[in-house]
């Protein structure tokens, strides 16, 4: 187990940059695993947010609903191709209990369209409850929630942020 | 280098081509000149814009802030619960008067020079008016007041908040004509609460997207995600009724009402390799309306659609921001009396919409799609002979008729 700020720090960080990492290596399929299997997962505007309005833009309660959605984006969903560079970072831990840390982090996601074509797509704060394991590696998301800075979405939002 | 590339060709007369509504000039989508019309002759004109919900303004003396075409507008609720809505421009040098999206004011004042206004609309106070001290100030003879704001009529119909400037504009209810005004209702049938909203921006013209959702024909075509699921499938019962002038319209359809494999035999895309969703709580849906509809979109034109997707209830406003762009205002909303278990099953169905929704994501490129194939086609036309040449409500959606009925009322307010 994570027995000092610096274990936590580190099993968080490394558990937000996988992530990241698969996202934007088109790894949707691995997507899932960074949950526990309860784990909860919802995009939201920071306007909605603020003023207690619940509605979500993506929401999913499992890892079975997020395999959903990525069975969708691979077999429904038609999308140009398009990837997204995450960069994430001022990551602030609060722990909870001795397996369970709060984290706050900050996010900008560029897209990139199959032409070439670059947009800073989305900004953003990651709100996290991490469960950690005696293993950094195998530290997983509880809860992820996306609060999006802006409430415009160009186009559409097809991968996950 | 430099670029010389236009997005549009000169202004010019347009003629529409001889065939009538089953053809759609391309140069519809691309031309400044018919931009700016259509703001003076539509949006401006004798034509119903969304405004909001009745519940966005939840109490005296609050205000929200909309549009009618390009000209901003403030929507208020005065101290004795009135709803009245003007011109979001000041009547001294044009600035905004009210900047955030919604807040609570019993009176609004002009940031710039602090003229002030009540939540009618009202020229109430001009600083320094009377100059300082005897001097400066304007001629006593001034009237600012003729300048003031425009103010909208208004209808609060069903608890949604249409506004006009123009006098000639029919009594909603006419608006929309009986059979789409039945429809209207049935969602509508009691007091509403929001569940939040967001924008999507559409990288093409108004037009394009008001199209998308009369056209029934695309829905589980485009939609992949409904067929693979038979959530929605042309082959369900259901219909499009087409009112008004032509301009409103609902297509709707009833789940389980065929389980056939017309798509399988005919080879389409979308029913290649049905799949199971692990978690189809999220498709679970309960018949609220006791009718056993499962879809319902309500289109009216020029920039509304009222939207029940299952138990996911949205109303749409469509907002022209030049040629080549769109903003799609979504506001997603439940009844006052849902329990927590409808409530969460709003929020969980809320995947489907929006611009990350399983079933909508693609209308946000699908028009861009058609916006940049266009490009280099003025005068060239759309073919829109699905269901024939006529606007008429019709018992299958594998037709065009609505599409139709969206170009019959844009042609008579343009005169085109």
């Amino acid at each position: 187990m994570a027995a000092n700020a610096i274990e936590r720090q580190y099993a968080a960080e490394q558990l937000l940059a996988r992530y990241a990492q698969a996202l934007d290596g088109d790894a949707l399929e691995s997507w899932p695993d960074f949950f526990v299997e309860e784990g909860r997962y919802s995009i939201l505007t920071a306007e909605n947010y603020s003023q207690g309005l619940p509605l979500p833009l993506v929401q999913a309660d499992s890892r079975a609903m997020l395999r959903d959605r990525v069975a969708a984006l691979r077999h429904a969903n038609i999308y140009e191709a398009q990837h997204y560079r995450h960069l994430v970072s001022c990551t602030v831990l609060e722990k909870v209990d001795a397996h369970t840390v709060k984290a706050v982090s900050n996010f900008m996601v560029a897209r990139i369209m199959h032409d070439g074509a670059t947009t800073l797509f989305a900004t953003g704060r990651y709100l996290d409850r991490i469960r950690l394991s005696n293993n950094a590696a195998d530290a997983k998301f509880e809860e992820r929630l996306v609060i999006l800075d802006s409430s415009r979405i160009d186009t559409l939002l097809a991968i996950p942020l | 280098m430099d670029s010389i590339a236009s997005t549009s060709a000169p202004t010019r007369p347009r003629v529409w081509p001889a065939e009538g509504l089953t053809r759609v000039p391309y140069w519809v989508y691309q031309d400044e000149g018919i931009y700016a019309r259509e703001q003076e002759k539509i949006f401006r004109g004798a034509s119903w814009s969304f405004l909001c919900l009745d519940a966005e303004l939840p109490g005296p003396n609050t205000y929200r802030t909309s549009d009618i075409g390009d000209m901003p507008v403030v929507v208020t609720r005065d101290a004795e619960g009135k709803l009245h809505a003007f011109e979001n421009r000041c009547a001294h040098r044009g600035a905004l008067l009210a900047l955030k999206r919604s807040g609570e004011a019993k009176e609004i004042a002009c940031i710039y020079h602090n003229w002030t206004y009540d939540l009618k609309g009202n020229l109430q106070g001009v600083a320094f008016r009377r100059g300082i001290a005897g001097k400066g100030g304007m001629p006593a003879d001034a009237k600012p007041e003729c300048n003031a704001p425009r103010k909208l009529r208004l209808e609060l119909y069903h608890g949604v908040v249409f506004g006009t400037l123009s006098n000639e504009t029919p009594p909603m209810e006419d608006y929309l004509g009986p059979e789409v005004a039945a429809k209207f209702k049935r969602v509508m049938n009691r007091p509403v609460k929001p569940l939040g909203g967001y924008t999507q921006i559409l990288n093409s013209n108004w037009k394009l997207y008001l199209e998308n959702v009369k056209d029934s024909y695309h829905a589980s075509l485009l939609h992949l995600f409904f067929a693979k699921f038979r959530i929605n499938r042309l082959t369900h019962k259901g219909g499009v009724l087409v009112g008004g002038d032509g301009g409103s319209h609902v297509s709707f359809s009833h789940e389980g009402t065929s389980s056939g494999d017309e798509y399988e035999k005919a080879g389409l895309r979308s029913a290649a390799g049905g799949f199971a969703l692990e978690a189809p709580q999220l498709v679970a849906s309960v018949d609220e309306w006791g009718d056993g509809g499962t879809i319902q979109i309500l289109g009216m034109f020029p920039g509304f659609v009222l939207q029940q997707i299952k138990n996911c209830l949205a109303v749409r406003r469509v907002v022209p921001r030049g040629v080549n762009q769109t903003e799609l205002l979504w506001t997603v909303f439940g009844y006052g009396d849902d329990d927590e278990a409808m409530l969460q099953r709003r929020l969980l169905q809320a995947n489907l919409i929006g611009p990350a929704g399983f079933i909508s994501m693609e209308d946000g490129a699908a028009t861009g799609f058609v916006q940049r194939g266009v490009a280099g086609a003025h005068d060239r036309n759309s073919f829109v002979e699905m269901g024939g040449a006529g606007v008429a409500s019709d018992e299958s959606r594998v037709t065009e008729t609505s599409v139709r009925g969206f170009w019959q009322a844009w042609r008579r307010r343009m005169e085109i």
